[in-house]
């Protein structure tokens, strides 16, 4: 069955976003990996409206798409107001809280 | 053609009371005159929230289906929505504090400045309070009554990121050491996103293997098919993506860093609520949508509830700051918790569901009065959070000593307070499932975390005080009003649990 194919993108990509998130420093790349596997799902859930037969899918990956970009207005403005103060956006940077 | 859902507004209106104060609370912040703001936007926020309590105490016995069956309004939602927003009302009188710091409020001035910057000590020392706090907390607070009664994953998702966003936002909100709150925000922010992914991506694959999304449907169409690959793993993803918020170990990294850094009173709100909006949420996931395929979370919540315990417990006494001391004491907690989640039996059977509510509204209370007690002990940098500056705190100040001796001896679960009775609650739940070798490492984690609460009674009474120690900041009404009620509280319900634990047997009911 074709269907299958884009699940394995959609599971690949899913995958590339979370080791992404899991070895980059910069903030503002960490947060791309996010928004990779947030639209992984999308792909997921589209495929998975095709395959039930239901609309749902297609539903919930416009709700989706709107809390993630509810979701980069608080991160961009999160990571800007510590750029601001540091001149890095390095997740190594901020290491003040330990132990 | 599309109907509109049914919307029974009678069911919803505490979730609509506090949504609607939270948006007059973002009107008032751009129409008020900024001398007036303070006051109006606590009022607002307040008559929100205490609304919304009394509206869940009027609704209680309520059992519908509303919104298109997307929301439950059922006995155990409408308890957990108590606690949640009752609690909530608590942390915003903590929010409101003027009296203690200097500055007059916690907050910072102005979070766009950058810190360490002139504008920035000259904001610091002013006595300018920004007051947008108040309605994110609001948001954040009815994002979690939304989430405790979601029966249906994505409303359950959307209510996830509105009590999340605000959070990470007011995390990175304090006036002082202000690097350590933008870098707690960061924290917060970057793995609570990275966690609400592997919740979506657990919501799509439970989608794809049941064809809906709707608790009560996947329910049915697990029992009837079976579970399959596809559902197990959702199932996992989702678990792993509430357990994240409810500070669970191994998913619990980020709890430490944010509740040392974020503004004292806002990490009192994170540790009492969010603690008991994730539960809830947890636990109406596990009971209604997957009640009948228990064999599939058992193994998970059995092994997370051990690691949690025993993290909780052993960092927990090799820590200096009592900021990050109580974060791992809430870790060790979550443990306790899903141990009554385990008190669940096949189908919901048992009093895991009662014990577990009972036990959220006793620890949220007494974190909460803990917290609060630690924004009255301050020095000229704020609040004196480590270890060392508590030593003989007694001779300086012996209420606040006392009380802060009662929140810690019952975080600890000591006889005669609240943490005692919700612990042999949940521990029983748990024995009558027969997970009794969970309960033990739950005792032995119990007895090594009373170690490091006793050590700080210990050094607040029989240590000479330092000399140039701390001072004891006389609260104003709102935080001493929250001292009261958390304090009698935590007594009350060691001593006559009897009536309230009644009432979380009759709520422990789940609709949908």
């Amino acid at each position: 069955m074709t269907l299958n194919y884009y699940l394995v993108l959609a599971a690949l990509l899913f995958t590339i976003g979370a080791v992404g998130v899991l070895v980059r420093r910069n903030a503002i790349v960490v947060f791309m990996c996010i928004e990779l596997m947030l639209n992984a799902v999308n792909l997921t859930l589209i495929t998975f409206a095709r395959s039930t037969g239901t609309v749902d899918g297609q539903i919930i990956a416009l709700f989706v798409m709107v809390v993630a970009a509810a979701e980069v207005v608080i991160g961009l403005a999160i990571i800007m107001s510590i750029y601001r103060t540091r001149r890095s956006a390095s997740v190594d940077d901020a290491n003040l809280l330990k132990y | 053609m599309i109907d509109a859902p049914d919307l029974s507004l009678a069911a919803l209106a505490p979730l609509l009371l506090v949504f609607g104060a939270a948006c007059v609370g973002v009107l008032v912040e751009a129409f008020v005159p900024r001398d007036r703001r303070h006051a109006v936007q606590v009022a607002v926020a307040l008559v929100g929230t205490v609304g919304g309590f009394a509206g869940t105490l009027l609704l209680a016995g309520t059992r519908e289906v509303t919104a298109g069956a997307a929301l439950a309004v059922d006995p155990a939602g409408l308890f957990l929505q108590a606690t949640v927003v009752g609690l909530g009302a608590l942390a915003l009188l903590l929010f409101a504090e003027r009296s203690l710091d200097p500055a007059r409020s916690a907050f910072v001035a102005s979070a766009a400045v950058p810190a360490g910057s002139v504008r920035d000590r000259e904001l610091a020392t002013s006595s300018r309070v920004q007051t947008e706090v108040y309605p994110l907390a609001t948001f954040a607070i009815g994002g979690m009554m939304l989430f405790v009664t979601a029966n249906d994953l994505l409303i359950m998702f959307v209510a996830l990121e509105v009590l999340s966003l605000p959070l990470y936002l007011i995390s990175g909100f304090a006036r002082r050491r202000r690097l350590l709150s933008q870098e707690a925000a960061l924290k917060y922010f970057l793995l609570g996103a990275f966690a609400s992914a592997f919740f979506l991506y657990g919501l799509a694959l439970v989608y794809g293997a049941t064809g809906s999304i709707r608790l009560s449907e996947i329910r049915e169409s697990a029992s009837a098919e079976g579970g399959g690959v596809l559902l197990v793993l959702g199932l996992a993803l989702l678990v792993v993506g509430l357990l994240f918020k409810a500070s669970v170990a191994p998913f619990h990294a980020w709890t430490p860093d944010v509740y040392q850094g974020a503004p004292t009173p806002v990490t009192a709100f994170m540790a009492a609520c969010t603690k008991v909006a994730a539960f809830g949420a947890i636990l109406r996931l596990l009971y209604v949508g997957f009640g009948t395929e228990e064999w599939t979370w058992r193994p998970l919540v059995y092994g997370v509830a051990i690691v949690s315990m025993v993290v909780g417990a052993v960092l927990g006494l090799t820590q200096t700051d009592l900021k990050r001391m109580l974060a791992y004491s809430s870790i060790a907690h979550a443990g306790f918790l899903l141990t009554g989640v385990l008190g669940l039996g096949a189908d919901g059977a048992g009093s895991g569901l009662a014990a577990t509510m009972f036990y959220l509204l006793t620890y949220g209370l007494t974190t909460l009065g803990a917290f609060a007690v630690l924004t009255l002990v301050r020095d000229g940098d704020g609040e004196a959070v480590h270890l060392s500056q508590w030593a003989g705190l007694a001779a300086r100040s012996p209420l606040t000593a006392a009380v802060m001796g009662l929140f810690l001896l019952a975080l600890a679960g000591i006889p005669l307070t609240a943490g005692f009775t919700g612990k042999f609650a949940v521990f029983r739940a748990a024995i009558e499932q027969g997970a009794w070798p969970l309960v033990l490492v739950a005792v032995l984690a119990s007895a090594v975390a009373a170690f490091f609460y006793l050590r700080v009674i210990v050094l607040m009474y029989f240590s000479p005080p330092a000399v140039d120690g701390p001072t004891v900041g006389v609260p104003g009404v709102p935080t001493t009003l929250v001292l009261a009620v958390t304090a009698t509280a935590t007594l009350v319900l060691g001593i006559v649990p009897g009536p309230v634990l009644d009432l979380a047997e009759r709520a422990a009911i789940f609709v949908g």
